[in-house]
């Protein structure tokens, strides 16, 4: 084919296709989470920004942790999220608008900051391949083992907050 | 394979609409999945470095991901136990109505 | 074992065609395959389902439409798409009809990790344990979704019903799953298949069965299945005379169709996951010479595990949603917390591994028996309260008979 020579940016290749497939599906969800009018829609944004970062974790290698978003964030934390914006659903269908008088000005940050770090970000040669990955299995056993040897202490302060979020949220929550 | 930069801007983008919706909404619920959107940037960006890094065989990279993943469970399980308990009391979840703290 | 999708490429190969098309091809047509075979397994559960219900409750069942009445769910199916499809006013539309979708999506995906035979399996993942468990939490949002968008306040409590019923069972159910985990030290499904062979002079018969070893977890992981699978003693998400058939009131036509497919296909692979984790997965004798056996076997034990919980359905009553929560969090997390702890402490004692086996298997009878003991004594406690609470001698004491009317 003489004419894709001509093309002022190589041709991507499959992964890199993926990759932007699975981009778009996060950044359409993040963009539902930020700005539609509906709570809902919101969440419903975020569970296909989840469900993208997942597969973000998968381009990456690291199947344990996409397993793990799923879930954790599309099954507790999306699940609990919706489940508070039922039980306060008076508030779903508001008289006012969605956003408060921040809303200009955090608009402006928000893009000033996307744009300034993206223009940072592509100008610095960050390396383009990453190293050869050792099996996958081998990489799930080491990262338990990590988990009850480098990082015990926090392994187990983690264990401990989750059990005094647990008694706090019960705590707060009841009548 | 993809380079590294595409994450780090994937993330960056997801990290400002988290941005966005933690400061401009006026929900309490919607400003807190705002937060969720810019962990898992944060997190993102943790697997993609470790990913791109020079250490791949030491997974710290993910470990912290883990990490992540789990303050942000326990977070929001306060966070919406505090949303309705607020509810409850004034049955509004308003972030600018709730400012009985201001002089 | 060579994986399918190898023997599949180089039959596209030896064709003459490039590998990565040829692997394409390979992996479209199991996907295909996949995606094919639930549906028409669906079709068959139901029929089985309708004959062991009938059976039970003294009638034939289906018998009209073909063979044995084998073509009746065919026919209802076709019933159920030519229906009108109704949307409610003011339901949420995008939620509306993503719910149903999302139901059916999250079953099919969990057929790409089953282990039908040695090298008969979607994806191998290393993580497949986790997969299926994560795929589990997508029902969880498709039901809230559509209790929520149907604008209903019958169909929003069920949903309420459904996810506080659905995160009660996950827990016991992920625990009790991780105990052929922990013996087997992988979470392939593969693997875990393999694990469960018994070798009797150098001839395998497939008889290692994790359930062997711990008879507690697996009732443990049973019991959570039904819930989770929402089907009898637990199906109070259905309970007719309490919330009109649950979260999917406001379906109809196809989009109920999907819900009562997604609902049978589940309740099969959950069964199917007991099989993998507990009963051999396709472990059986002769599967070493000839594999393609192993498929066989599998969907055997599957059937026979939907048959059991379609016993169950047919004979017990529906327990009380208090009774039901009490249970999950009183009784199935204690024990399989206790039994989980148990079995990692056997796994490392310094002795034989047959010794650490005993020793879960001798703990696991123990929990058991402890547990009976227990409900035992509290159980017959609660029937002494009722009884004084409602006297029912003093009920019929009151009652009198019909006074003869005048006309006779």
């Amino acid at each position: 084919m003489p004419g894709l020579d001509a093309l002022p940016f190589p041709l991507p290749t499959v992964q890199q296709v993926i990759f932007i497939l699975i981009a778009g599906m996060t950044v359409t969800g993040a963009l539902i989470t930020a700005l539609a009018p509906n709570l809902f829609h919101n969440a419903l944004g975020l569970v296909l920004a989840f469900f993208g970062v997942a597969g973000v974790y998968v381009l990456l290698e690291a199947e344990f942790l996409a397993v793990s978003q799923v879930l954790i964030y599309v099954g507790a934390i999306a699940t609990l999220i919706t489940f508070a914006i039922m039980l306060t659903r008076g508030m779903m269908f508001g008289r006012t608008s969605s956003t408060n008088r921040l809303m200009l000005s955090t608009a402006i940050i928000s893009a000033l900051f996307f744009l300034v770090l993206t223009g940072l970000l592509v100008n610095v040669a960050w390396p383009e391949i990453g190293a050869e990955l050792a099996g996958s299995e081998q990489m799930i056993a080491d990262l338990g083992e990590m988990f009850v040897t480098t990082y015990l202490v926090p392994f187990e302060l983690m264990a401990l907050l989750l059990l005094a979020a647990l008694a706090g949220a019960i705590l707060l929550a009841r009548d | 394979m993809v380079p590294l930069n595409w994450y780090l801007v994937l993330a960056a983008f997801i990290f400002s609409c988290g941005l966005y919706a933690a400061l401009a909404r006026r929900n309490a619920i919607a400003a807190l999945m705002g937060i969720e959107l810019m962990l898992n940037a944060v997190n993102i960006n943790l697997v993609a470095f470790w990913r791109y890094g020079e250490f791949v065989e030491r997974l710290e990279g993910q470990v912290f991901a883990l990490f992540v993943i789990a303050v942000a469970a326990a977070e929001v399980a306060v966070g919406l136990a505090l949303i309705i308990s607020v509810y409850r009391s004034r049955r509004t979840v308003n972030l600018d109505e709730l400012d009985l703290l201001q002089g | 074992m060579q994986h399918w999708s190898t023997t599949l490429t180089n039959f596209f190969v030896g064709l003459g065609l490039p590998e990565p098309v040829a692997m394409a091809i390979a992996f479209i047509i199991g996907a295909t395959a996949l995606a094919i075979f639930a549906p028409t397994l669906a079709l068959g559960l139901i029929w089985i389902t309708r004959k062991i219900i009938s059976r039970i409750q003294d009638r034939i069942g289906p018998n009209r439409v073909g063979p044995y009445g084998l073509f009746q769910t065919v026919a209802d199916a076709a019933k159920l798409l030519s229906k009108e499809d109704i949307s409610p006013t003011d339901a949420d539309r995008v939620a509306y009809n993503l719910a149903p979708i999302l139901s059916v999506f999250g079953v099919i995906m969990s057929t790409a990790v089953i282990a039908f035979a040695p090298g008969i399996i979607g994806a191998d993942l290393h993580v497949g344990v986790l997969f299926l468990v994560a795929l589990g939490s997508l029902g969880i949002l498709s039901a809230l979704m559509a209790g929520w968008s149907s604008n209903n306040k019958y169909a929003l409590l069920a949903g309420f019903r459904v996810i506080a019923q659905l995160l009660s069972y996950e827990i016991p159910m992920v625990l009790a799953m991780l105990g052929p985990v922990l013996l087997a030290g992988s979470m392939r499904l593969q693997a875990l298949s393999e694990f469960q062979s018994l070798e009797i002079a150098g001839f395998n018969i497939g008889l290692g069965w994790t359930a062997f070893i711990m008879p507690a977890v697996f009732l443990i992981y049973f019991i959570s299945a039904l819930a989770e699978g929402e089907q009898t003693p637990f199906d109070l998400l259905e309970a007719e005379s309490e919330l009109i058939a649950g979260f999917h009131i406001e379906y109809s036509g196809m989009k109920f169709a999907m819900f009562f497919l997604a609902q049978f296909l589940n309740s099969f692979f959950l069964g199917g996951i007991a099989v993998m984790l507990f009963l051999g997965g396709w472990q059986g004798p002769f599967v070493d010479q000839l594999p393609i056996l192993g498929v066989v076997y599998f969907l055997g034990k599957a059937m026979l595990v939907y048959a059991v919980t379609q016993w169950i359905k047919g004979t017990f009553p529906r327990v009380r949603i208090d009774q039901m929560m009490a249970f999950a969090w009183k009784v199935l997390v204690p024990m399989v917390l206790a039994l989980i702890l148990w079995q990692m402490i056997a796994l490392k004692l310094p002795a034989p591994t047959w010794v650490q086996y005993a020793a879960i298997l001798i703990g696991n009878l123990g929990a058991l028996a402890l547990i009976v003991v227990i409900l035992n004594r509290h159980l017959s406690k609660e029937e002494i309260r009722t009884k004084r609470a409602f006297e029912p001698t003093s009920l019929i004491g009151t009652m009198q008979p019909a006074p003869p009317s005048p006309g006779n």
